[in-house]
């Protein structure tokens, strides 16, 4: 294992894990749940892992992971903010938003904070155009949200 | 049988037919893109994912693509309606809207089979304006060149390497738009288990994939004073190198090839097939050794170098099975730089080897470290037969018309056996020739082993030699080879000797032969001239070429000796999966 720059212990589990499952090949998308679960996300030698593991081509399983928008490569922030960008919350205004999280946080769509604490993704529609535009935090929602609110959200969390 | 209608034509065919097989027997022309039925070698692309082939279906909603829809019984097909022609060319130009259209510098000019269809629809506008996809061109490997702007997602490239070849390199990665066959984690090619065979290369439509070209680093060798500029021709070449001039496949152009090579320039024209015979000899010799002093059996031939590297990615336990002989164009390299180097009092550091090769794999081979001698390249530069054939149009060399001429002393005489070295069995062929000889002590009068020949994947013969049945096994393709090694891993394998060549076919049907555009008659054309190439040499058996005997004589010394294994023979490294 010492080939792979990941936890040992988390490793140890998801082997483990791995281990439970007969159907390896047909399993690929919920050991990759699983696997990032305990990780938090699915970077490179993680995939190479659960490919050999599996003995799943590593280019298949990359291909599955870049192609379900829940999966991500890239580590998450402790709290995950999601912005909604359906067409409510869009015309709502929530790309203005969007780049007041960016600008006060300084990171890019997708990315997690320097500080570890968060991540901003953008999702399509939660069901609650009525309270256009939609922020959710940790699965918290905040309706009608303004640009000058998003500072106080960020300020709830970084206590 | 099946009884429908096609354009008014009636037509029966079997059950399971395609629309688009059944209207080929009606002479009724579907055109295609990303279709492709190499069904010789087992693969058949039929991903639907271009819509070329939609034809209008009597009683079906939407369009069908012709080439992945059963025939049924009673259907009505319109291939030339006007509602399919119109969607047929909706969705080229839609495809051309994602394309550059930089088809007169382009690499596939006048062999794209996007730029045929556009050419066939007579596309003269594409209404469609939007985001083009561009990504970072991967020229990592000195082999195979991947600009993904110019793909479109027909996905053959994929099928070939991962069903056909077992590497598993290509995924579809990303969604939507995005979507691009790419290897794990966008890893340039030469950090993956690519092994650089060029199938992907051979039935790209367009010029997605194509080969790194080094051209013009010979135009430039060719002109430097200070270099001495040799060539070899790999056997494969002299029976395919006359498709690229409008000649009939299977034409073979030995002498015209010579002639062509000696009006550009080269200093000597030699023949790779000398290299194969030595190959032979040390092969054969390493083989008998290990069979009666009870070394690691079976042996594996290693001539090819995508195999060799496919062997190291994925069966990296079994490195001790191949042959350690070098591949005989980097033989041939090291003999030029050492032997001739001397006999002909030049410098070896002013000496250029050029291969002219029907592979890709070669290209990445000489920058292998190990394939070094005395701090030398054993081979400098690696250009494949479509690029021999651009350099003898640009020198405007009329092909067709030229004498024939003979190669070059004295690395130009080779035998019937070395010619045999291009189709898949003719390895394994040469070697039994003189294994036999060399066990018996008797001559072979029938050197013909017609079991080995053909294109079935898997091929194997039992020749009797002193009362000992000797188990030889032929794959070609690397899906085939990946069964014989994994019973090799269970130690279920009943074989002495076993030959492997990563392309289908053998070098005939090399990454970096002349375009068959999914005709394999012609690969089974080049095969058959090859055999004919043997039936007319005075010698056939390896061990009798002069030349080689010479060879051995003045400056090697032994077959399997000390020089020899300095010179000719290497060694193989452990790669990881990836």
């Amino acid at each position: 294992m010492a080939e792979y720059n990941l936890n040992s212990e988390k490793l140890k589990k998801l082997e483990e894990y791995i281990d439970g499952i007969e159907e390896k090949e047909g399993a690929l998308i919920n050991i990759l749940h699983e696997a990032q679960d305990m990780f938090g996300y699915l970077p490179k030698d993680l995939q190479l892992y659960i490919a050999r593991k599996c003995n799943i081509p590593a280019s298949k399983v990359f291909g599955v992971v870049t192609f379900y928008s829940y999966f991500t490569m890239e580590p998450r922030g402790q709290h995950v903010i999601n912005i909604c960008m359906g067409t409510a919350c869009f015309v709502k205004g929530a790309e203005k938003i969007l780049t007041e999280f960016k600008r006060i946080l300084n990171i890019k769509e997708g990315n997690m904070s320097e500080d570890g604490m968060f991540t901003i993704n953008t999702l399509r529609c939660v069901g609650a155009c009525g309270l256009a535009p939609v922020v959710m935090v940790d699965g918290k929602v905040y309706g009608r949200v303004k640009v000058e609110d998003v500072e106080e959200i960020i300020k709830e969390y970084k206590k | 049988m099946i009884n429908l209608t096609i354009n008014g034509i009636k037509v029966s065919v079997p059950e399971g037919t395609t629309i688009l097989e059944a209207a080929k027997k009606a002479n009724i022309h579907i055109p295609t893109l990303c279709y492709l039925d190499l069904h010789d070698i087992k693969m058949v692309n039929r991903t639907a994912s271009c819509r070329v082939c939609v034809v209008e279906v009597e009683g079906r909603r939407n369009l069908a693509p012709a080439c992945a829809t059963e025939a049924s019984e009673g259907m009505v097909v319109k291939t030339d309606s006007i509602r399919a022609i119109k969607a047929r060319r909706t969705v080229v130009e839609l495809l051309l809207s994602d394309h550059p259209t930089d088809c007169l510098v382009c690499e596939k000019n006048t062999q794209c089979q996007l730029q045929q269809l556009a050419a066939d629809l007579g596309i003269r506008n594409i209404r469609y304006k939007g985001k083009m996809s561009t990504y970072p061109k991967d020229l990592s490997s000195e082999s195979i060149y991947r600009n993904l702007d110019k793909c479109i997602m027909c996905r053959r490239c994929e099928t070939m390497c991962n069903e056909v070849q077992t590497c598993n390199v290509y995924s579809a990665v990303d969604r939507g738009f995005e979507t691009v066959v790419s290897p794990a984690f966008g890893l340039p090619m030469i950090d993956t288990q690519c092994t650089f065979c060029g199938q992907c290369v051979a039935v790209c439509p367009t010029a997605a994939l194509t080969q790194i070209s080094h051209v013009s680093k010979v135009w430039e060798a060719l002109s430097d004073p200070d270099k001495y500029v040799i060539v070899q021709t790999a056997p494969a070449i002299r029976v395919a190198l006359g498709e690229k001039f409008g000649m009939e496949a299977g034409s073979i152009v030995t002498g015209k090839m010579v002639a062509a090579l000696k009006r550009l320039g080269f200093k000597k024209v030699f023949d790779t097939d000398f290299a194969a015979d030595v190959t032979i000899l040390e092969e054969a010799h390493e083989f008998i050794d290990r069979l009666q002093n009870g070394g690691r059996l079976p042996i594996l031939t290693s001539c090819c170098p995508s195999w060799v590297k496919f062997i190291e990615h994925q069966f990296p336990d079994l490195l001790d099975i191949p042959s350690t002989c070098k591949s005989p164009h980097i033989m041939f390299g090291t003999i030029a730089k050492t032997y001739l180097a001397d006999k002909m009092g030049i410098n070896p550091e002013k000496i250029v080897v050029v291969s002219i090769m029907p592979c890709l794999a070669k290209k990445y081979e000489v920058i292998r470290p190990e394939l070094k001698h005395e701090g030398l390249k054993n081979v400098d530069l690696v250009i494949t037969t479509r690029e021999l054939a651009d350099m003898i149009k640009e020198a405007g060399i009329d092909f067709k018309s030229l004498c024939d001429e003979d190669f070059d002393d004295p690395l130009g005489e080779s035998t019937g056996a070395s010619v045999i070295f291009g189709t898949t069995g003719g390895v394994i062929e040469a070697a039994l020739r003189t294994a036999y000889e060399w066990l018996t002590n008797k001559t072979l009068e029938d050197v013909e082993f017609q079991s080995v020949r053909g294109l079935d994947g898997l091929k194997e013969a039992t020749i009797n030699i002193n009362g000992q049945d000797i188990r030889i096994g032929v794959a070609h393709g690397l899906g085939n080879a990946r069964k014989l090694l994994e019973a090799i891993q269970r130690g279920e394998s009943q074989y002495h000797a076993i030959e492997i060549m990563a392309c289908p076919g053998g070098c005939i049907d090399g990454g970096g032969q002349p375009y068959h555009f999914g005709n394999l008659d012609i690969v089974k054309k080049r095969m058959e001239a090859l055999y004919t190439e043997d039936r007319n040499k005075k010698i056939r058996k390896s061990h009798e070429n002069p030349a080689v005997k010479k060879l051995y004589e003045e400056y090697i010394g032994e077959v399997g000796g000390e020089k020899a294994h300095e010179l000719l023979h290497t060694h193989y490294t452990k790669r990881e999966k990836i």
